[in-house]
Formats: structure tokens, sequence, C-alpha cells
């Protein structure tokens, strides 16, 4: 096989592995969702809800300093 | 740790970083204007002797406003949105305000350094890379302390959840730091040569066409991780925030992300097209580069939606027409680059005035505008003032938009027409043209880029005066706005 045949299946193959992972990440992302797993869309309020006393939308359980707190 | 009543995000590298954007925008584009000048008028080459020459200026204009202007800028954006993002003050680790500040000095000592030493012409002579070894050093270390900081706040954040912002920050980090220290591998010569040769003086340890591949894995991954990753973590934020509009689609954002962070790297190769590389590798630059337009459009079309029913926002606050129009010119020069990365395209666009041209609408467009959106929505939460004139950031908006319009146009025409006169031949396959016939031809475009150049400068005047004075005289505010700025 010569080195333009084999670029050709590379090029084929590796597209088609591109297309499979990035749409599996899709189908990945909105199955999450309606089975309820995560919520995707809730992090968008982090930058909105920014105060520093304001709720975290999600609690970090362990800050390295909470026990000075 | 203080109780959280009391506690404050601590702004104060913010506002040291604030200062240098706004020093080295100034410098950075008033040389940019002057070589363009340069370019239209070349006795101007004369006005300083070698210092004030085309070839000696040309690499102090680019490495300033990328290394000084853009990554202040980010500077400012990562260390006021990353606070607020993870919730957590850098005030309340005195390891990392330390640190911090050791950042910026050390920083910059490493800008001043950058422009005396290009001032001196000491360059490697590699694009976006011409600082030479004593200085690359220091550009690792006040990476790798930024590295520090950043893992430092992640690691004592309330918010579990890392912003989108983060993300890029993150991608940022890493893909300068890879790519930066593949790309600076040199040998000092006085060191190898057995002291041969200036002590600060280097050269590559690659050589040729696979120094010329490295260089360009790094050129343009320095467009993706310093103009491009970054800026789109700062309208993550800022957008957003300013307009009081959650991102259109989280979920985008996420995607967008992965795809970039897998296409880009790979793109770099559409510089060196019809060069000595392999024809593969400009193959493979040439469709990831095309593929890249995905991505991209991903996060700007995003950034729009963001503002579906808000559009109004855009009629009445000047720094949402600057983000606005940054999205879209992010778009323009996405799809601009990867048409030129075509070989077809490429074999007229090459080495003329179109590439230039596609540079700056996304620096000028994309990344400036951005940068002067991130300072100016910082500044009354920072200063605790009112931004001190909104006519004067108005006007600023309309006279660089016309500027970067004025660019860019005129290196369109300049460029392909330039393509197109080196290529012609006559029916006996001779050339039609002599170089000079061409800059014969060019010259009127050269001078609208001196013009639109000045003008954009103008504007950034308006903007450093707007910015001090707000600093300084704006009124006081006795809260903080949550989300639109507040501006006289």
């Amino acid at each position: 096989m010569s080195m333009d045949e084999l670029s050709i299946y590379l090029y084929v193959i590796g597209s088609g592995i591109t297309v499979v992972v990035f749409y599996s990440y899709i189908v990945y992302l909105y199955r999450s969702e309606k089975h309820g797993k995560k919520d995707y869309e809730k992090y968008g309020k982090i930058a909105l809800d920014d105060e520093i006393d304001s709720t975290p939308v999600e609690t970090n359980p362990e800050p390295v300093n909470k026990n000075k707190e | 740790m203080q109780s959280n009543a009391a506690m404050e995000y601590d702004y104060s590298i913010v506002k040291l970083y604030m200062w240098t954007t706004v020093i080295f925008g100034i410098v950075g584009m008033l040389i940019g204007v002057i070589i363009a000048s340069q370019l239209a008028w070349p006795q101007l080459n004369y006005w300083l002797g070698e210092y004030g020459t085309f070839s000696r200026l040309r690499p102090i204009h680019t490495n300033v406003v990328v290394y000084g202007f853009m990554i202040s800028g980010i500077f400012v954006g990562f260390y006021y949105s990353a606070q607020r993002v993870l919730k957590v003050s850098m005030g309340e680790s005195k390891l990392l305000m330390t640190l911090g500040y050791l950042q910026f000095f050390l920083y910059l000592i490493a800008a001043s350094g950058l422009v005396i030493s290009e001032g001196m012409g000491i360059t490697t002579s590699k694009e976006y890379a011409q600082m030479e070894w004593p200085l690359d050093i220091l550009i690792v270390v006040i990476w790798v302390l930024w590295g520090v900081i950043m893992f430092g706040l992640i690691g004592m954040r309330r918010e579990k959840a890392l912003y989108i912002s983060m993300w890029y920050y993150v991608a940022t980090f890493l893909g300068v730091a890879m790519l930066y220290l593949f790309n600076n591998m040199e040998v000092p010569t006085q060191l190898l040569s057995g002291g041969l040769g200036a002590w600060y003086h280097s050269v590559s340890m690659y050589a040729g066409t696979n120094d010329a591949m490295v260089q360009w894995w790094w050129g343009h991954n320095a467009v993706a991780f310093v103009f491009t990753v970054p800026i789109i973590a700062l309208i993550y934020y800022y957008l957003p925030k300013e307009s009081g509009q959650a991102v259109f689609s989280y979920k985008l954002s996420l995607l967008s992300f992965w795809g970039l962070m897998f296409i880009y790297l790979w793109a770099g190769g559409h510089h060196l097209l019809w060069s000595t590389v392999p024809d593969w590798v400009q193959t493979m630059a040439s469709i990831f580069s095309v593929i890249l337009i995905l991505p991209s459009w991903g996060s700007a079309i995003n950034m729009l939606l963001t503002m579906k029913g808000e559009w109004n926002q855009l009629t009445d606050n000047p720094l949402i027409k600057f983000m606005v129009l940054a999205s879209t010119f992010y778009m323009l020069s996405t799809l601009e680059g990867p048409i030129q990365a075509v070989k077809s395209v490429n074999a007229i666009a090459h080495f003329t005035d179109w590439i230039p041209g596609h540079v700056h609408d996304g620096v000028l467009g994309w990344v400036a505008f951005m940068v002067f959106a991130t300072l100016m929505h910082s500044a009354p939460r920072v200063f605790k003032r009112e931004i001190y004139s909104k006519s004067l950031l108005e006007a600023q908006f309309w006279i660089q938009t016309v500027a970067v319009v004025l660019y860019f146009t005129s290196m369109w025409i300049a460029g392909i027409t330039q393509g197109m006169m080196w290529r012609a031949v006559d029916e006996y396959g001779n050339l039609m043209y002599s170089f000079i016939d061409t800059v014969n031809v060019l010259h009127p475009y050269w001078v609208i880029r001196a013009v639109g150049g000045t003008l954009y400068f103008i504007g950034l005047l308006m903007f450093a005066w707007n910015f001090f004075m707000t600093a300084t005289a704006g009124r006081k505010l006795e809260t903080e706005p949550q989300f639109r700025s507040p501006m006289a």
C-alpha cells in the first residue's frame, strides 16, 4: 500500500472516529439531562450569581480551608 | 478564614494588570501605527537610526500587543472572574497573594526585557517567539506561578462545579505551557561553543523544515491559546454577567470546548502551505482548519444567542456593543482563516497583505474589543466607581469599528490584488509584473490601513482616558452593581 493510499484510509477512518466521538458526546450530554443525572444548564447561573456569600450551584464539600471556617 | 459576611474579593492584582493593559496597549498600538505609516511612507524608516526601522519595530509591535496588552488583559479577566466563579477570594490565602504579586513583578521585568532586547535587535528571529533564552526561562517561571495560583484557587473553591470560563483558563495554561516549551527548545551558543558569541544568544534545537513545523505549531497555537481560548473564557463570563442572561446553552459551550481543543492543535501547518513540508502535513492542516469553523462558530453563536430576547441592550449599553461585535468579528475571522487555509486560496493569499488583514480583524475586532469590555465591566466593581463617561465609550466603539473595517477591507483588496499580480503571466509564461509594480498599485491601500490604525489608536486613547478617570474620578458607588455596569 502506498503512502497516498494509506493517507486516504487514515483520513476516512480519522474523520469517522471524530464524527462518532463528538456525536456520542452530544448524545451523552442530552441523555444525562433526560435521565435526570445532570442538569448542565444550571451551571450557567454560576456567572450571574457570583457573590462570595451567595449559595453555590453545587457546594464544594471539601474546600481546602474549610477547617478554618 | 474570615467569616463570609466580612469577606470580599481581592482585586489588588487585578488593578496592577489593568494599568499594564492600558500602558502596553498604548505602546504596542502606537508602534503599530508607526510601522503601518512606514509601509505607506518609507522615509519614516529613517527617523531614529537603526532603532526606528520597520524591521526593528515590527517584532516589538507584535510582542507588546500580544504579550503586553493581551496577556495583561487576560490576567485582569482571570484574577477578576476566577475568584468570582469559584467563590473564593485571593485574600483568603497569603501564599496565593504573595505569588500573585511575584508573578506580576516578574511579568513587568520580562515585558521590559522584551521591549529593551528587541529594541536592541536581540531576537531569535522566530515569529511570536523572538525572546532569547534568559527571557524564555523567566516566562516559564511566570507561567508556572500562574498555574500554581489557578490550581490553588480551584483547590480552595466553594463552588464545586468549574464554570466554563475556568475550563478555558486551564486550557490556556496547559496549551501555552506545552507549546512554549517545545518551540523554545534552544541551545545557548556560548555554552555550547566554549565561549563564542554573546551570552544571551541561542540557536533553535531543531533545524530546517522541522524547525519551521515546530515554529508554526507554536505560531498558530499562540493564536489559539492566546488570541482565542482565554478570550472565550472572558466572553463566557463577561457577556452573561453584563447582560444578566445566563449563557444560551451550557451544553454547546462544553461541546465547543472539546471540539476546539481537539481540532486547533492540528491546524498550524496551514502556515506552511506550498512550502517544503510534507504534502500530507499541509493537507491535514488544511482539513483541520476548515473543520475548525464548527467549534469556533459554536462558541460565537452561543454568545449571540445569549442575547436572545434582550437585544434592546445592544442599543443602550456600549459594553454589550463591544462584546456582541467581538463575537461577530470572531465569527468573521474564524471563517476567513479556514478560507485562507484552503490550498488553492492560499496559493494567492500566502505572503500577501490579506494575512495581516485577517490577523487584525481578529485581534482588533475580537480580542481587543473583549479586553476593553473586560476592563470596563470590572472597573466599577474594582474601584467602586461609576464608569466615567458613557458617551466617550460609545464614541470609542464607533471610531474603532470604522477603524477595523478600514483596516481589513483595505488589506483584503490589497492582498488579493498582490497575489493576483504576483502570479500573472503573459502568453509566453513570463511574469507580467515586477515587485515595484505591486508596490505602486498597493500604496493607496497601505495609506488606508495607516488611517485605520490611527483611528483605532485614537479610540484607544479615549479608552485610556475614560479608564483613568473612572479609576480616579468616577462617581463613588455605595453598592456593587449586579449586572449592567453603571456609567455616567
